[in-house]
């Protein structure tokens, strides 16, 4: 877990200076490729010429593409790698930190935002097909001192322990209130099943989405 | 990942053009569509795909869902899952496609998911997967390590010695027992697939998934009209209860009349290299009364040339009271 502490604490720390875009996946394997081609190169900043590999790295490269984005309200005119998924633009490029990069692939939903009202995963998808749509993250649902009724019912409930996953449950749970959940724990459940949580919070998680539930429907 | 360009089409012409140069529409195409992004985005990321050129399909406004003129449906390539699954229509005449929609992925996927992204999922054998590891689908001549490794998810009908990897798809098994046309716009012009027709067999080349060529944009499929008196249904078992893949699945839809079976069509997945359709099923089931013997029946005559594997064996019984269950439930009360 530390890279992702360190990438929290300093969203410039996963710059593409060293590694590009580097998951640990991909590290062992351009290891394993630089070590059969040059046996005694150090993998060092610039290891594309040593290796031999192709870089990979989305350093301000001759492919940018103009991206006009708008996310929370704000209108944001950006050059960025054709690469760059949404998860990493928001994250990087607009310091949108609140949506969380788990695991990378769509099969963990702590990436989870809306566009245009509806929730979908910013890992799976390139910011740069993302102009004229209406993005909200977690920073545009509620702020700490006016927060979402959302946000308020999972603190009220504890739904969370680390709060790694929380933001993207709470995206989907506001997701939720308008799309065609059944009443019961179980379809809230089935509802929810893009988001995990390794805490192991889901009792809570689902009481405090019924909570608002309830709550809306009595107002 | 590699880099790539992005092209962004004003009209379908434009975007068959440029997809046109590609060497080829199948794995490794240099040029791919791209609308969702859910399958083929995870895949560059896993470099298995590495395109050069993404088109971007979401400007062309072929998210329609519309009654067709003949009582059917037409179902525009780029719209999303959730919308399909969730259409008034679709619901009523449809609901096998709509609970196999359901079945798969999750909200978020399925607010991304297209219709024809969909009918081009690709499989999600681990070792197809997995670059470092042999996979004549991914890399043709390189061997398939699936049939002497990992198998219990891989398929028992329609492999080859090449590849037994399955189709994931839980909607093209409900469009398959529905008899779906897709419709493709191509560099000669427009023409039809029936979807049975549509998937490949992997045999020698399981590089070759479609019969897609370079240029062809799926621009929609339709579905027949509904016959009377006709009820569908999908049964999807696995592993856990929410957000995985089938490990058999079935897809009936069947009509009844005077306490016979007049008309079945029926479909298999989880167990398929491709979305399967089962004639022997069906032709079991034409004519008979909807009881237990008919429908076991059935699924002998369904499973009859089913080839297990190491680890997958227990998926023919399995694939067998899928169908069984599916078949009860739909005709029940009816």
């Amino acid at each position: 877990m530390s890279d992702r502490s360190e990438r929290e604490k300093n969203p410039e720390a996963e710059s593409p200076s060293a590694f590009g875009r580097s998951t640990r996946r991909t590290f062992l394997s351009r290891l394993g490729m630089a070590g059969l081609m040059a046996s005694a190169g150090p993998i060092t900043v610039g290891a594309q010429s040593s290796g031999g590999t192709q870089p990979e790295s989305a350093t301000a490269s001759n492919d940018a593409v103009p991206v006009a984005l708008r996310v929370n309200g704000k209108k944001y005119d950006l050059r960025i790698d054709p690469r760059t998924t949404l998860l990493d633009c928001l994250r990087e490029h607009l310091h949108l930190t609140g949506s969380k990069k788990g695991c990378d692939h769509g099969q963990c939903g702590a990436c989870t935002v809306h566009i245009n009202g509806r929730r979908q995963l910013s890992c799976l998808s390139f910011a740069a097909l993302h102009e004229g749509d209406e993005i909200t993250t977690i920073e545009g649902i509620g702020q700490p001192e006016q927060m979402h009724p959302m946000q308020a019912a999972f603190v009220e409930y504890d739904a969370y322990q680390c709060g790694y996953c929380t933001c993207g449950q709470i995206m989907s749970a506001v997701a939720l209130l308008k799309e065609p959940c059944g009443p019961d724990d179980a379809e809230v459940k089935e509802f929810m099943s893009g988001n995990i949580c390794r805490c192991g919070a889901y009792q809570n998680i689902v009481a405090a989405i019924q909570k608002v539930r309830r709550g809306a429907k009595a107002g | 990942m590699k880099t790539f360009q992005l092209t962004r089409p004003e009209d379908e012409r434009q975007a068959v053009a440029t997809a046109a140069k590609a060497k080829t529409a199948q794995q490794s195409a240099d040029i791919r569509f791209i609308a969702g992004g859910t399958t083929l985005i995870d895949l560059m990321k896993l470099n298995v795909e590495q395109p050069q050129n993404l088109v971007d399909l979401n400007r062309l406004r072929l998210d329609k869902i519309e009654a067709s003129p003949d009582g059917g449906l037409t179902i525009g390539a780029t719209v999303r899952n959730s919308e399909l699954a969730w259409h008034p229509l679709v619901r009523k005449n449809y609901p096998v496609l709509s609970e196999a929609i359901l079945s798969g992925a999750t909200v978020q996927i399925r607010n991304m998911a297209t219709t024809a992204g969909n009918l081009l999922q690709r499989t999600r054998c681990m070792y197809f997967r997995d670059t470092a590891m042999p996979c004549n689908k991914r890399e043709p001549g390189s061997g398939c390590a699936a049939i002497t490794g990992v198998n219990r998810n891989l398929a028992i009908l329609g492999t080859s010695e090449h590849c037994i990897a399955t189709n994931p798809s839980d909607m093209n098994v409900a469009l398959t027992a529905l008899e779906a046309t897709i419709h493709i716009r191509g560099t000669k012009g427009e023409r039809t697939v029936p979807i049975g027709d549509f998937h490949l067999l992997p045999g020698k080349t399981p590089q070759r998934e479609t019969v897609l060529e370079p240029g062809d944009l799926i621009t929609h499929i339709t579905l027949p009209p509904p016959a009377s008196g006709t009820r569908s249904l999908y049964l999807k078992l696995r592993d856990r209860a929410s957000y995985e893949f089938a490990l058999a699945s079935a897809a009936v839809v069947i009509t009844h009349a005077n306490g016979k079976i007049t008309r079945a069509r029926v479909a298999l997945g989880g167990v398929g290299t491709k979305p399967w359709r089962s004639p022997e099923a069906e032709t079991e089931l034409t004519g008979q009364p909807a009881i237990d013997a008919v429908f076991r029946k059935a699924a002998e005559a369904a499973l009859r040339d089913a080839k297990p594997q190491s680890q997958n064996g227990f998926k023919v019984e399995l694939a067998k009271r899928c169908l069984v269950h599916a078949l009860k439930l739909v005709t029940e009360n009816a």
